[in-house]
């Protein structure tokens, strides 16, 4: 448990994904544990610009060695951006979950969703509570 | 749930356990299936395989019911030789793959864990008329692989024998770690490498003292996850997903061990059949053109139409490619033939490729 690492300056869901706010994008990933948990990744599909989604679709997947895993968008809006670089670089889900391995941006069409999502101490319990 | 002598071991390296074939077992340890994958290829990997299962066949008729029960020509089979083969049923289809080595006054079956129930019964029931005993000594066996090119330096400094003069596919017994132990130089990595059996009480010291051998060489524990990603880039088949009770040895392109010229045994007939007509479907080795991981269940289309399956399917750690065995109709299996995996949903892109993925270091010509 301790081992993971938490950032404080993001939210979490449920489902694992981070959501860092700049303005009205959120920029969205997994978190340390999420990829902890799958292992060595192997590849990672990511959304098409322009596609409109809504918290709690699955918008992108990320397969480990043993499993394929869908992404959740945490928050409504439009996705704007996307790591290009990441489907030819998976390893950096494990190297670095909170940086080089974001997924994508989403332009907030409901920015109080953010709100809604769990900070840090929520999001702890939530993992130690998996664990068990 | 069965756990192994070294369950404790494993944990306490830091191992994943998963259930398989009713056994906990490490399916990887911190290091990550990737990193064990890569050191069985370039160093040395040490292996927890006691779910595997022993049968012994004794008595003055063990050669002619072998002879009965395996596609292998068991008669080939020198002192000390250990050779991969297939019993099938009457059909043709598989009861198990199978390592037969040949022993001084008896024979020992090596059997995958999760048939070893069935393989018993089946071999026991197969044995009526034929003057033999047949013993699953399982329980009291245990067994670890150590493979890789750094395991006969490894292991030669531990043991009496001398491993230069075990050649591959064949066995030699003596003390390892000051243990009674048999020795095969086999495995299923495609790497060079060895198996080794000896009394289930000795499991944690002998353990501890391969990776004592093996530490400066670069010998780690790896678990299931490489083990799966290493025989797979070989191309050798696994129980449950290319050959099982509903698939006969040719179609899974395992012709070469079925000696349909050796005289009869169990499902000779339908196997000469099915060699002789051609086979409705073909395991055939897929490279992904566009980028997926295929994985076992996923449907083969050709054009558009769903007429295959994948076997097994991941993304090669030495190749670097996304790569899949799978059943298609014999008619679309040439290599360079263009079909389609429907990974999530999506039809992706894939090409018919030549087999194996990966060649085993001892088969390469020199």
């Amino acid at each position: 448990m301790s081992d993971y690492i938490f950032l404080d300056d993001r939210r979490y869901a449920p489902t694992h994904e981070w959501a860092k706010v700049e303005g009205d994008i959120a920029i969205v990933g997994i978190s340390d544990y999420a990829q902890h948990a799958l292992s060595d990744v192997v590849y990672v599909e990511l959304p098409e610009v322009g596609t409109q989604v809504s918290k709690g679709d699955p918008v992108a997947v990320v397969e480990s060695v043993k499993a394929a895993e869908d992404v959740y968008a945490p928050l409504s809006g439009e996705i704007v951006e996307i790591n290009e670089e990441l489907p030819d670089n998976p390893e950096w889900v494990n190297e670095d979950p909170y940086g080089k391995a974001w997924f994508f941006k989403i332009k907030m069409s409901n920015p109080a969703e953010y709100d809604e999502l769990l900070d840090v101490e929520a999001y702890k319990k939530v993992v130690e509570e998996e664990e068990h | 749930m069965n756990k192994t002598q070294l369950y404790e071991k494993h944990l306490a390296l830091g191992a994943r356990m998963i259930e398989f074939a009713g056994w906990l077992l490490p399916v990887q340890y911190p290091t990550g299936p990737i990193a064990e994958h890569h050191a069985v290829r370039n160093a040395a990997g040490i292996f927890d395989i006691d779910h595997m299962g022993q049968i012994m066949v004794h008595g003055p008729d063990a050669l002619p019911f072998l002879q009965h029960i395996m596609t292998w020509d068991i008669s080939t089979l020198a002192p000390d030789d250990a050779h991969y083969s297939l019993m099938c049923y009457g059909d043709g289809t598989v009861v198990d793959d199978v390592f037969v080595y040949r022993r001084d006054q008896a024979y020992m079956v090596v059997v995958n864990a999760a048939n070893r129930r069935k393989d018993f019964r089946w071999m026991t029931q197969q044995a009526t008329g034929y003057n033999v005993q047949i013993a699953d000594v399982s329980d009291e066996t245990y067994m670890l692989a150590v493979q890789g090119p750094k395991a006969e330096a490894i292991l030669q400094k531990i043991t009496d024998i001398d491993l230069s003069r075990v050649p591959r596919f064949t066995s030699a017994s003596g003390q390892v770690a000051g243990v009674f132990t048999l020795l095969g130089r086999t495995g299923y990595t495609g790497e060079d490498g060895f198996e080794l059996f000896f009394s289930a009480d000795q499991a944690e010291h002998m353990w501890d003292a391969i990776l004592e051998a093996g530490r400066d060489d670069g010998l780690i524990p790896c678990g299931l996850a490489a083990r799966d990603s290493l025989r797979f880039e070989a191309c050798f088949p696994l129980y449950g997903h290319e050959i099982h009770a509903r698939i006969d040895p040719i179609s899974a392109r395992l012709g070469y061990f079925v000696k349909t010229g050796k005289g009869p045994f169990v499902g000779r007939d339908a196997l000469l059949k099915v060699r002789l007509e051609g086979p409705e479907q073909k395991l055939v080795g897929l490279e992904m053109v566009d980028k997926g991981v295929p994985r076992q269940g996923y449907p083969v289309l050709i054009g558009g139409e769903p007429r295959g399956h994948v076997t097994t399917g991941m993304k090669s750690p030495t190749l670097n490619k996304f790569l899949a065995l799978a059943y298609v109709p014999a008619e679309h299996s040439a290599v360079g033939t263009e079909v389609e995996v429907l990974i999530h949903g999506k039809p992706k892109k894939a090409v018919i490729v030549k087999t194996p993925f990966y060649v085993p270091v001892y088969r390469r010509k020199q």
